[in-house]
């Protein structure tokens, strides 16, 4: 299940309907229960596109609250809340500034998708997950094996990276392989990869096809 | 008894050490007069510092204003007789004219007290930093965007380690001789608990044979360490230094008897001064200058 969530409508419902920036941690982890309230809601297995489009400013504090903390609960543990992956949309160069900064502070990382559609893997990620990553992407689906020869290791040394990238939900896991974490068009799942069993719920800033 | 305290005749963060160190020698429920009849210029930090004098004070002090009456009208405009009133007993005539705003005030003396006084002053600075910081100042938007970082980061510094509410104003002003360019200063001064005390709060052993407010002020601004134990805590003025950083300007924090700086080759600051007169609470000043066209 894919879900657009407007980050910029989830803190005027939450917050105040006069707001457009994210700032003060109040705010931030005010946002991010917002978040967190609507991804309890939408299955155990599901991709949210977060939109800061309409975002004007986002400081270090409120990223802190709202990135780093929902990538802690679902990312950064041995058991999260469910199986989410994240793809953060139309985030500008000083929301990435904050970003960052965030992301190194608490060794994170995640996947942003740019105004091409390309996808960017930013934060705390070193260059072999970097290179796997993007080996992942560039096959657009990967069994380990395949993966192995692709990239010229062993087998049990794929299998480990591809695992190391799902735990830290930079790629999606599905039977039929490993496949980029990438935000998808409306009504179009990321590389037909997760199942399309939802509908527009409209008026809460959330969408999911 | 009452105490006249003499105000400078420029009332900036330098200069203001004069008035610390005349309060210092006072019990605070003395009776104080601050004279700035002869003031005839003060930065955003010399107008917020004013303020939170007042705080500290047990007895309501007197402010004798500027004789200027530019001076006088400047202050007016930039809202600080509107919060002075409220804290001071004013001596002298107040300007007339209560509106209108002054081009270069970014933001008017403004109080922080609660988390939607940082929205408020993000949407004001957000408002007027397209004729200021980006005409005047040469910044590009992204860098007022990441002005207005640093800007609510500082702030929310009040709200969350004062313990009181505090004030904040920003202007931009051309230092003709000491730079011969533009900058834009922020000015934000409470009178709370101050950094050492903040970070007293957290439960953990401190030395005790160098501990003092400079050691909380390097904890702080160099180490990055909060009174929280969050681990995301501390990134909000990390982030304010790195912003100061890249962009050539100085950031000064004074609490207690110590004041820190982070300071541009263009100034010639102390880092660390030590054994100042002490004051209450924190009180801050950012300064970005111009961005020369070839820099």
């Amino acid at each position: 299940m894919i879900s657009h969530i407007d980050v910029s409508t989830v803190l005027k419902r939450s917050v105040c309907d006069l707001y457009s920036n994210l700032v003060t941690r109040p705010t931030g982890a005010a946002v991010r229960i917002g978040i967190e309230h609507h991804l309890d809601e939408i299955g155990d297995k599901s991709l949210a596109v977060l939109d800061f489009s309409h975002v004007g400013l986002l400081d270090f504090s409120c990223a802190d609250e709202i990135v780093a903390k929902l990538l802690m609960q679902y990312v950064s543990v041995d058991i999260p809340r469910r199986e989410v992956y994240f793809v953060f949309y139309g985030m500008s160069e000083s929301h990435l500034d904050a970003i960052e900064s965030v992301l190194e502070r608490h060794h994170l990382a995640l996947v942003t998708q740019l105004a091409d559609g390309a996808a960017k893997l930013i934060g705390h990620v070193d260059l072999d997950q970097r290179r796997a990553w993007d080996k992942v992407c560039e096959m657009g689906n990967a069994l380990p094996a395949d993966f192995a020869v692709a990239t010229g290791v062993p087998h049990e040394t794929a299998e480990l990276m591809l695992e190391t990238l799902w735990r830290r939900r930079l790629i999606i896991r599905q039977e039929s392989g490993y496949s980029p974490v990438r935000g998808a068009t409306a009504g179009r799942s990321p590389g037909g990869l997760l199942s399309d069993d939802g509908t527009a719920s409209g008026g809460s800033g959330i969408e999911v096809s | 008894m009452t105490t006249i305290i003499s105000a400078p005749s420029s009332l900036d963060d330098t200069s203001f050490e004069q008035i610390f160190d005349q309060l210092a020698l006072l019990p605070p429920d003395e009776k104080i007069v601050i004279d700035a009849r002869r003031t005839r210029w003060a930065t955003p930090y010399g107008l917020t510092a004013l303020l939170t004098v007042a705080q500290t004070r047990l007895e309501r002090p007197t402010l004798a204003i500027p004789e200027a009456e530019d001076t006088a009208s400047y202050w007016n405009r930039a809202s600080f007789f509107k919060h002075a009133e409220a804290l001071y007993d004013i001596s002298g005539k107040l300007p007339r004219s209560r509106s209108g705003s002054e081009s270069s005030v970014l933001l008017e003396v403004t109080p922080i007290a609660q988390t939607q006084d940082i929205h408020t002053v993000v949407t004001n600075i957000q408002q007027r930093s397209q004729a200021i910081l980006q005409e005047k100042l040469h910044l590009e938007s992204k860098v007022t965007m990441r002005f207005t970082m640093a800007l609510s980061e500082v702030c929310q510094n009040v709200i969350e380690h004062a313990g009181t509410g505090g004030w904040v104003a920003v202007q931009a002003y051309k230092w003709t001789q000491r730079l011969g360019r533009w900058v834009v200063v922020i000015a934000v001064c409470d009178a709370g608990m101050g950094f050492r005390k903040s970070l007293e709060t957290l439960q953990s052993p401190r030395p005790t044979d160098r501990w003092d407010d400079g050691m909380a002020l390097e904890q702080t601004l160099l180490g990055g360490v909060s009174r929280f134990r969050d681990p995301g805590r501390g990134q909000g003025l990390a982030g304010v230094k790195k912003f100061i950083g890249q962009w050539n300007g100085k950031l000064s924090i004074r609490s207690g008897t110590a004041r820190i700086a982070i300071i541009p080759e263009w100034d010639e600051d102390q880092a660390l001064k030590k054994d100042l007169a002490p004051f209450p609470g924190a009180q801050v000043q950012l300064t970005i200058p111009e961005r020369l066209p070839d820099a």
